[in-house]
């Protein structure tokens, strides 16, 4: 196939042809940046949250007085207890996907000068570390007498067990079993590394903090209360949890079920990526209308250009063209088209990612979008001729002998 | 003449029907993505209080004991929030704190429900141009008198008395009875603006801002008597005391908004703020003396109250009517051209270019009409979409008659702009030479 012909009838439509490649150029940045964005988002999506999801379910009462707390604690483990199906019931300040409780700054001396990040601290009483499913990496599990009384949202003095992303983030060099480090007057000592652990809420630095988590044992009272983790078996679970609602009315009359704080983690999750997933789905319609619209674009000018052309198509037919050399015609002449439109087309793209790495805290486009991105408008515009190249290909050469 | 180019029009139209759908159909769908995003956008970026904005002021001073270099806190101390306010130097000033609470209408059979609750004062009311169904909002005698009292939204009147008068009627909130004053009609400023603090902690996602009013308004030192417990704290610089008593605690946790009517009031508040802080830092109990005082728009700015996500998607939107245009341009520019015989001998017979430009942009111009029609039935789907979404702000998106006007005069600008080039092409098109062919 000789490119030289088709350059030289281009140049004759310079207009229409710079159009398209424009069209396509600026589909093509905003296809790669769109495709990303949505990458991103489902790449969040994927957080390992480090608990056993599906079989933890969480029930948050609210409403009552302080006084109560340690009578309320009481009647609701010994009352949610006896539903059938129930494992365990502990006491914790939240649960992953759920409000965040103990969001605090930490610092790695006593004199608070060295800061080392905001983190959340999750409280929780005997059982919890067990009924989460936790998986450690160094150190042992809490023991009992690592659950200490509780004054205030934590406590003064304790042994606490960390995320394997914030004790390298804290100690990147060091072994972080028995390092401390301290909440105001409070004084922590590492005794355990966990695989993983989510903050209840997101990270609030960005992506790379989302679990900065603080896993501190403490024993329920005034200021440990209100929010209970259930496990039972996954099938039994929803089960489990609408009799655990239905029971309160009977074991905790006087303090309020916060329904939409009350749900399984699964639910909880479902209803914290709601946003990002509503989001991707936005992203992926506009992709497909973008492509539409492009392919309709090159549908509609290649139709013109093939009526425009039919009496030369004829000639060329009647002095011996075969009806692929047509088709080849206008599937090179495309793809020339879609090729120029492509190579500006990423550095738009990258353009692009670069004013919405500013605005949005993006990484930076990796360059495989670039050559996957082309080959899919590669595809698209060869797609979209293919109709107005056959129609092409279909004209007699008779038409030569009319005339127009 | 317009009637003829019309008439021109339409029959050229018809007579390509397969192109002229999809001109109309790529303003269509162009249109209805940037309307969707971009009323979504007007919606949560408006000025809440139109005319009465430039004269709101959220003032602002820092007793935290750091010397670090950073905004002052997005909320008050007790202290300064307290001896700010009274000092009542501006034309009208309140405080503002919520809390969650329980509460009980002790005549509605119902169980008691969870609320946030709204503390404040008695300027609240006739600065924000709250509008009241029931009743009136409470005096400055009650702030100072702890009345029990209490203002409720419309949706908690008609939840717990079925929208009657429920003005003198009593409520239970937490333990104690407070008497309902006030009723509002239904309110739903866009965003909340005068809950406004933090935004620039939330990493964009900002939606939250855009939540329904409390419901149920009591004066603060009231709400502070019956629910000063469960009062959340913005940020401490101390560890607070328990059970936290946040009058006393190392805490932020009141916002105070003044009304200043003249810039010279504006100017006196200015200097007011930075008199007290230095006589504070005088008694020691204030080290840092940066003051603010934004009006409402540069603090729900500062805020950065518009979710990152609905700006990203209105950034999106206007790339692809980008191109939707540049599309709608080729296939514009392939019609015209089809037609250069047509307008030879137009041309011929004495039409004259601007005649021609002129005829060709009407073509166009209608082309975004039509698209106009397809692009509003589209954005009507856009937004159904939007409100099916779970964001506070679901509730509130609906097209106005700007934005519906802005649709067509959107699409027909687009068009028009689309039909530029290709018109000015069409209308350089040679009399003679397309005559020969003929």
């Amino acid at each position: 196939m000789q490119i030289q012909p088709i350059l030289a009838a281009l140049r004759r439509h310079r207009l229409a042809t710079a159009l398209i490649a424009l069209e396509i150029a600026l589909a093509c940045a905003v296809l790669c940046n769109a495709c990303f964005l949505i990458a991103n988002r489902l790449a969040q999506m994927q957080v390992n949250s480090g608990v056993d999801e599906a079989a933890l379910a969480t029930l948050h009462l609210t409403g009552y007085e302080a006084g109560q707390a340690v009578d309320l604690n009481a009647r609701v483990q010994a009352g949610l207890g006896r539903i059938a199906g129930v494992q365990s019931v502990s006491v914790i300040n939240a649960v992953p996907f759920g409000e965040h409780a103990g969001t605090a700054g930490i610092t790695l001396d006593a004199a608070g000068k060295h800061f080392g990040g905001v983190v959340d601290f999750y409280v929780g009483g005997p059982g919890s570390f067990k009924a989460l499913g936790l998986q450690l990496v160094a150190g042992g599990e809490p023991q009992a007498d690592d659950y200490r009384p509780l004054n205030d949202f934590i406590p003064d003095e304790a042994t606490v067990w960390v995320t394997r992303a914030l004790a390298g983030h804290l100690w990147p060099d060091a072994d972080p079993l028995g390092k401390e480090f301290w909440m105001g007057k409070s004084h922590f000592r590492v005794g355990g590394v966990l695989a993983h652990l989510v903050r209840p809420s997101g990270g609030e630095g960005g992506p790379d903090t989302v679990e900065w988590s603080v896993f501190v044992p403490a024993q329920p009272g005034a200021s440990l209360a209100g929010t209970y983790l259930l496990r039972a078996d996954p099938r039994e679970l929803p089960r489990v949890l609408r009799d655990a609602r239905a029971a309160m009315t009977k074991i905790a009359p006087d303090a309020v079920v916060d329904t939409l704080g009350s749900q399984t983690i699964s639910d909880l999750r479902q209803d914290y990526f709601r946003p990002d997933r509503a989001m991707a789905g936005m992203l992926v319609g506009v992709i497909a209308a973008l492509l539409l619209v492009t392919a309709l674009g090159i549908v509609g000018l290649a139709s013109f250009w093939v009526a425009q052309r039919r009496k030369q198509i004829g000639i060329r037919r009647a002095i011996g063209a075969t009806r692929s050399d047509i088709l080849h015609y206008f599937q090179t002449e495309n793809f020339l088209i879609v090729s120029g439109g492509i190579v500006l087309g990423m550095v738009l793209a990258y353009a692009l990612n670069l004013m919405l790495m500013t605005q949005y805290e993006l990484p930076r486009l990796p360059l495989y979008y670039l050559p996957v991105g082309a080959l899919a408008l590669w595809a698209l515009g060869q797609l979209a001729v293919l109709g107005p190249a056959l129609r092409a290909a279909a004209v007699p050469p008779v038409v030569a002998t009319r005339s127009a | 003449m317009l009637g003829y180019y019309l008439d021109l029009a339409l029959r050229s139209l018809k007579r390509n029907k397969v192109l002229t759908a999809l001109m109309v159909l790529a303003i269509a769908v162009g249109i209805g993505a940037s309307m969707t995003t971009l009323t979504v956008m007007h919606l949560l970026s408006g000025d809440p209080l139109p005319g009465k904005s430039a004269h709101l002021f959220y003032a602002q001073v820092d007793a935290a004991p750091d010397a670090k270099k950073r905004e002052p806190y997005d909320v008050l101390d007790y202290q300064s929030a307290m001896d700010l306010w009274s000092a009542k130097r501006a034309d009208r000033q309140t405080l503002i704190a919520d809390s969650q609470i329980k509460v009980h209408a002790p005549q509605a059979n119902q169980p008691p429900l969870m609320l946030m609750m709204l503390s404040t004062t008695a300027d609240f009311f006739p600065m924000f141009d709250v509008p009241f169904q029931y009743g009136r909002g409470w005096s400055a005698e009650d702030d100072a008198t702890r009345a029990r009292v209490a203002v409720i939204s419309a949706d908690l009147n008609d939840k717990l008395f079925g929208g009657t008068d429920s003005t003198g009627r009593s409520l239970r909130l937490r333990d104690s009875d407070v008497r309902i004053v006030g009723v509002l009609k239904p309110w739903r400023p866009s965003p909340q603006f005068y809950n406004v603090a933090g935004g620039r902690f939330s990493e964009g996602q900002t939606a939250s801002f855009y939540t329904k009013p409390e419901d149920v308004f009591t004066p603060l030192a009231s709400g502070l008597e019956i629910n000063g417990d469960n009062f959340q704290p913005f940020t401490c610089w101390g560890r607070p005391s328990m059970p936290l008593h946040l009058q006393s605690a190392p805490c932020v946790w009141i916002g105070l908004w003044v009304q200043l009517d003249d810039a010279a009031r504006v100017a006196g508040y200015r200097r007011f703020l930075e008199d007290y802080v230095a006589q504070q830092k005088a008694l020691g109990r204030i080290t840092r003396s940066d003051t603010r005082l934004r009006d409402l728009m540069q603090w729900l700015d500062f805020n950065g109250v518009v979710p990152r996500d609905v700006r990203l998607q209105t950034w999106l939107a206007f790339a692809f009517l980008a191109i939707c245009l540049f599309n709608t341009v080729g296939l514009l520019l392939a019609k015209f051209l089809r037609r250069s015989g047509e307008i030879g001998v137009r041309r011929a017979l004495g039409a004259s270019r601007a005649a021609v430009f002129a005829q060709c942009l009407t073509e166009a111009g209608m082309i975004g009409l039509i698209g106009g029609v397809a692009g509003w039935l589209l954005t009507l789907a856009g937004l159904w979409l939007v409100r099916r979404q779970p964001t506070p702000y679901a509730d509130m998106v609906h097209l106005d008659p700007g934005m519906f006007l802005a649709t067509f005069a959107l699409a027909v600008a687009t068009s028009l702009l689309a039909g530029l080039l290709p018109a000015m092409l069409a209308a350089r098109v040679a009399p003679a030479l397309q005559l020969k062919t003929l």
